[in-house]
């Protein structure tokens, strides 16, 4: 008889879905940030990652006024002259999700995507969860950004982890669905990876799978990023269906985000090189980009407090 | 027992760290004799733009220190200059300075720092004011620092016009990136080491070495910077940070080239002025 014990549940696992080699994945990593992207390249790199930028603020101090001010910044980023294309997706709570499409309308390329789910912490019952998921597909979201059951996933309960997910995706609908591993609560890539199958065999082709809530100490990193979209190339030779992948959190420099997009194009190829297939879940990285494209224009570099809603203002 | 003699790496300070230029490049200076003394980064206007967040980045934090504070902390760099005062003389003698002259010359950069140490809390006294309006208004000038300022000192002498740009413009709170003598840095960087043990925080002065011809142009176009205080610059250099700082509206001021830099006179409170703002606030005057 199988033993079974949160552990033995997720050896079984490993078993079948393969572990990591961390030090591998380390020195890997570790080679992207010695990449050298100039001139063009570089241009075109960043034009890239601002349209796959899902502008997010998820605050508990948001307001109708200030989502109606970021869904702005996301249609224009900046002056227009800068060529700065519009970005990917705003991302915000449920509560604001109707005020966002107020601000957008109806015909943008803008999508609105909003956390659900109990978000960050995922802790509500499952009636609870797929109710606000509801709602927000209701109030206009074309994107739903979930947590997965984290206390069930460590306890072996993969089962209720993978039923939890698609009673989500059958609430999204015609909606996109992001699933949110919380990496740093798994702990360990071998997780990671196991996390990562775990939710990709119940989501669609479209769909995504994300790092994290940026409301934890550890966000995404390079290593993150590599194990999950290399469980994303596995599982896509695997049975054909190719899941998106969106790193957010603790992104704020466009070097970082270049370094990220060197990460897909060398696991993932071309394929995935475009923001529905691959996003990035950032408030400030935006800026950050909008600097670098205009240090590439003007040939100056760039004070931060001349882009709109700067953190900084020295 | 001989022992292996032990060599010291000279690296700038900039954002609280000894640095190497991110670009890896060094380049050589030779003493008086003419023999090899020491390998010096060449920074480039990427180590410029790190050196300019470090200094943004302590901008609110040394603005918002008390003036009493500033002062004392700049004392404190007086102090640590005159504690390795012998050291400094005896490397500007080693790099072709004549004693006597080095001597006093490092001598009244200990001064000039104590000088400008004492103007800390004093200086908005003289040049904040009250002005008398017909309206029911407290009408008053206050001054603000610029926030973040380029300094170009002059190829020699190689310390003391340096201490005269940095000390007048830390003192009223703002953070400078400052570009050492291009021939003879390394007097900038054995200041640069005690520019870290005097209370100073991390990122309130930055100073780079490398050439001229690489990092004008920077200083003239980077938005980021204020203002740009010069000295011992050509009329092509003058040319580019005229231009350069017209187009990103930033204040520029170049010292005299006949500044005597040893006498009294270059030091003065408009050297403060120089690297501040002023703002004027009218306050009504209750029923």
């Amino acid at each position: 008889m199988l033993a079974k014990t949160p552990h033995a549940a997720l050896v079984r696992l490993f078993d079948e879905v393969g572990t990591v080699d961390a030090v591998g994945v380390e020195e890997r990593v570790a080679k992207y940030t010695t990449r050298s992207i100039k001139k063009a390249s570089k241009v075109k790199g960043l034009k890239l990652a601002t349209s796959m930028v899902d502008l997010t603020t998820l605050e508990g101090k948001d307001t109708p006024g200030k989502v109606a001010s970021l869904c702005q910044k996301a249609l224009q980023p900046h002056d227009a002259d800068l060529g700065a294309p519009q970005v990917a997706a705003v991302c915000v709570y449920p509560s604001m999700v109707r005020h966002a499409r107020k601000a957008l309308g109806s015909d943008t390329g803008v999508r609105i995507a909003s956390v659900a789910t109990a978000f960050p912490s995922g802790q509500a019952p499952l009636r609870t969860r797929l109710a606000e998921v509801k709602a927000a597909v209701a109030d206009g979201a074309d994107e739903i950004d979930m947590v997965i059951n984290r206390g069930a996933f460590l306890a072996g309960e993969f089962g209720l982890m993978q039923d939890e997910i698609s009673a989500v995706v059958e609430a999204c609908g015609d909606a996109a669905l992001k699933v949110i591993l919380e990496v740093s609560e798994l702990e360990t890539y071998d997780s990671i990876r196991a996390a990562s199958f775990l939710a990709m065999r119940v989501i669609r082709e479209g769909d995504f799978i994300k790092t994290s809530t940026g409301k934890t100490s550890l966000n995404a990193t390079l290593g993150n990023n590599q194990v999950m979209i290399e469980a994303i190339r596995d599982f896509y030779l695997d049975t054909g269906i190719a899941i998106g992948m969106k790193p957010a959190g603790g992104i704020r420099t466009a070097k970082q985000s270049l370094q990220f997009l060197i990460a897909v194009k060398e696991t993932l190829g071309d394929a995935w090189l475009t923001n529905e297939r691959y996003r990035f879940g950032a408030s400030s990285l935006l800026n950050d980009l909008l600097r670098q494209l205009e240090k590439e224009k003007t040939g100056a570099y760039q004070a931060p407090y001349y882009f709109s809603e700067a953190a900084e203002s020295y | 027992m001989s022992r292996l003699p032990i060599t010291k790496t000279p690296k700038p300070y900039v954002g609280g760290a000894f640095i190497r230029s991110e670009s890896g490049r060094t380049f050589p200076i030779k003493d008086e004799a003419g023999n090899f003394f020491a390998n010096i980064p060449q920074c480039t206007r990427k180590d410029l733009r790190n050196a300019v967040e470090a200094a943004a980045k302590a901008g609110p934090g040394w603005a918002k220190r008390t003036a009493y504070n500033r002062g004392q902390i700049l004392y404190r760099l007086g102090e640590m200059l005159e504690a390795r005062r012998k050291e400094m003389i005896d490397v500007h003698v080693t790099l072709g300075g004549p004693k006597a002259l080095v001597t006093k010359a490092v001598d009244t950069a200990v001064d000039r720092l104590i000088y400008y140490a004492g103007w800390a809390d004093k200086y908005e006294q003289l040049l904040g004011n009250v002005n008398p309006v017909a309206a029911p208004y407290f009408n008053f000038t206050v001054t603000e620092p610029m926030g973040v300022v380029g300094l170009i000192a002059p190829d020699r002498p190689p310390l003391l016009p340096l201490i005269s740009l940095i000390a007048p413009a830390i003192v009223s709170g703002n953070t400078v990136v400052a570009l050492a003598s291009e021939s003879v840095p390394y007097p900038a960087i054995l200041f640069g080491e005690m520019l870290a043990t005097s209370d100073l925080p991390g990122g309130v002065v930055n100073i780079l070495t490398g050439f001229r011809k690489e990092l004008v142009p920077t200083f003239a176009t980077h938005t980021h910077l204020r203002a740009i205080s010069a000295a011992g610059v050509s009329a092509e250099e003058r040319r580019a940070l005229r231009l350069g700082a017209a187009e990103s509206v930033k204040r520029v001021r170049f010292a005299d080239s006949e500044t005597n830099w040893l006498a009294e006179s270059s030091q003065n409170l408009d050297a403060i002025r120089d690297t501040l703002e002023f703002k004027t606030t009218w306050h009504p005057i209750g029923a």
